[in-house]
């Protein structure tokens, strides 16, 4: 069942939530909304659950105008970051509550809710906790629990708050895995609410970015990734180097040194930024060079086949003081690298934006 | 003991305290009841306490007091929910004024609600035409209990209803739940050893109140006599030893309802999952 929404606003106050957010999510993907804290994703998945109204736009769920439904007629599940179970319910009676508040007429029998129960209890993999109670359960039981319930109804679509949020990192990572291999089962139109871009990026088909109430780009994981629209998504998605310089033909140029750059038709001259991940740098040694940017290594932390190599550089107009770059061990033995050693960063490709679109970036640098 | 090492340090020095606190403040006191009664033949004492008057005021004061922490239950949750849950003007003052029964001396609430529900006065009055007496009946003293016993339960529940996730209700809804079906399924059964611990509470104020009831209940013999003033009765008449029988069985008779009520709600507590 496909969710569309269009031209959602919402205000609290004299906080703009959501700013005109138009959205469509097709059958059965899996989808992350994905941004910062306070930039309206969670607002987003209440707005499509009927928690929340809108001040403006529409919820259309296959087709259908949803926006004045109210959220009992809307047959979503939804999932709360902390749970939301019963507790002075047993777990077979949390999942079983969705069945049991049916009108009479459409209410199953106790032998049939008892049958359905346990088969959720099942896909879940807990149907051993039938009989205790939410307070006898860990954190990662709990959410499984509360997946079960709100799958019980059969919910045309299935709403996720930050699902895995209140977790440890270990059981955040198994269940997310989890979450995947049950939605490739049951193929419910999910969305779920993150701020954990590697969460977002691992889990969902389809990652929508946000920020300030708005979308910054929708796409694949390795869409989104690979190639970031704005300034705002090449920061938010994971680690990066921030320089700035000025466009010269296809060529930028950072410390008067000239790099050749990805992008866009950008005019002779502009004055832009510039981003490379860890990655995208690499670092040369010798007095042979003389390109790139001047450095001194200060740290390197080596684990699995790659090492993340810190780096102090010259100060110069437009290069952050600390780089970071990520190269193979064996480069690194290679090289001979050692902290305190001078080198010179080379950019392999940078990814350029014009200044005054990335004004409103607010992780810049490495992080 | 000693074997058994404690994680919690101070067990004997606070239990040792808990009962010697306990002793002075309560028990002593409650043995003299029982002592002094004592001097009483079985006979005397039987024929003391259960005359038909006293047996009309034992009726009076555990059936009104009873009734009254039923009401205070249900006017009472309702007032916690509007003070918790909605926002509106005066809220603060009307918070302040569930606690004003606690404060004001019993006897100035006394003569107030008997001024204003006896026939000539402002309520009373209204009331006459419909040939309802509230003022001196057993009706006058179950509105005096109603209205000391009143903060108890908001003061009860008020906390627990804070502490209320309103995710809870969002997800029975998104399931499919009326709101009917989410307040019985739902948050009753959450709030209910709230609900029983006030109504204990208000139950076991109703039952020793004096000040307030005395002004408007009339006092009549078998009619509107409540057990507390037939233990004064009794005392004016330098009665010692028959008044304490009266309260001796007052004393048990409240205990055992109280540890009723408080087993009650610990059951229900349990069902929650707030204990063990």
């Amino acid at each position: 069942m496909s969710i569309k929404v269009e031209g959602i606003q919402k205000r609290f106050g004299n906080f703009v939530a959501l700013d005109d957010v138009s959205l469509e999510f097709p059958t059965g993907e899996l989808v992350a909304l994905l941004g910062p804290s306070g930039c309206g994703k969670t607002t987003l998945l209440r707005v499509i659950a009927g928690l929340e109204s809108a001040d403006g736009g529409r919820v259309l769920l296959e087709g259908e105008d949803a926006s004045d439904t109210h959220v009992r007629e809307r047959n979503v599940g939804f999932v709360f970051q902390h749970y939301a179970l019963f507790r002075h319910m047993t777990v077979f009676d949390n999942v079983a509550f969705g069945l049991r508040v049916k009108p009479r007429k459409e209410r199953p029998s106790e032998a049939v809710i008892a049958k359905k129960v346990k088969q959720l209890l099942e896909l879940v993999q807990l149907d051993w906790l039938a009989d205790r109670f939410p307070s006898q359960l860990s954190g990662g039981q709990r959410q499984r629990i509360a997946l079960a319930r709100a799958l019980a109804v059969e919910p045309r679509v299935l709403l996720l708050d930050e699902p895995f949020g209140a977790l440890d990192a270990k059981v955040r990572k198994e269940l997310r895995r989890w979450l995947r291999r049950l939605h490739d089962e049951i193929h419910v139109t999910s969305i779920f609410v993150t701020h954990d871009q590697e969460e977002a990026l691992e889990v969902a088909d389809r990652v929508v970015l946000m920020n300030h109430g708005r979308v910054e780009q929708v796409g694949t994981p390795d869409e989104v990734y690979d190639a970031p629209k704005t300034p705002f998504v090449y920061g938010f998605l994971g680690a990066v180097n921030l320089f700035h310089g000025r466009v010269d033909g296809n060529h930028v140029s950072v410390a008067n040194h000239a790099h050749p750059h990805l992008s866009a038709d950008l005019p002779h001259g502009e004055e832009v930024v510039a981003f490379a991940r860890p990655h995208e740098l690499d670092i040369v040694v010798g007095d042979a060079h003389s390109h790139g940017i001047g450095a001194t290594v200060t740290r390197i932390l080596g684990f699995g086949s790659q090492a993340r190599i810190e780096l102090q550089s010259e100060h110069q107009p437009g290069v952050p003081d600390q780089v970071e770059v990520e190269l193979p061990r064996t480069r690194v033995r290679e090289l001979g690298l050692v902290e305190g050693s001078r080198v010179r960063v080379v950019p392999s490709q940078l990814a350029v934006f014009s200044r005054p679109a990335a004004g409103a970036l607010a992780t810049g640098t490495a992080s | 003991m000693s074997a058994a090492r404690r994680v919690l340090p101070g067990f004997g020095l606070s239990l040792g305290y808990t009962l010697f606190y306990l002793s002075v403040i309560v028990l002593i006191p409650l043995f003299a009841v029982f002592a002094k009664s004592a001097t009483l033949t079985l006979a005397e004492f039987w024929a003391t306490t259960t005359s038909p008057r006293v047996l009309a005021s034992y009726r009076l004061t555990f059936g009104a007091s009873l009734l009254a922490a039923a009401i205070n239950t249900v006017f009472g949750f309702l007032l916690a929910w509007a003070l918790v849950r909605y926002r509106f003007p005066g809220k603060r003052i009307v918070d302040a004024l569930v606690d004003l029964p606690f404060a004001l001396p019993t006897a100035v609430a006394g003569i107030a609600l008997a001024t204003i529900y006896s026939p000539k006065g402002w309520v009373g009055a209204l009331l006459a035409p419909y040939d309802i007496k509230v003022a001196y009946t057993p009706l006058g003293v179950l509105v005096a209990l109603t209205f000391i016993g009143l903060p108890f339960v908001v003061r009860t529940v008020q906390p627990v209803l804070e502490d209320l996730e309103t995710e809870i209700e969002e997800a029975a809804t998104s399931l499919g739940a009326q709101r009917l079906q989410v307040f019985r399924k739902v948050l009753l059964p959450l709030l209910l050893p709230a609900l029983l611990t006030g109504f204990a509470l208000a139950f076991a104020r109703a039952v020793g109140e004096y000040g307030s009831v005395i002004f408007i209940a009339g006092n009549i013999p078998l009619v509107s006599e409540i057990t507390p003033l037939m233990i004064i009765t009794k005392l004016e008449q330098y009665d010692y030893a028959g008044a304490t029988a009266i309260a001796a069985v007052m004393l048990v008779v409240s205990f055992a309802l109280l540890f009723l009520i408080n087993n009650l709600q610990a059951w229900s507590a349990r069902r929650i999952g707030r204990v063990g």
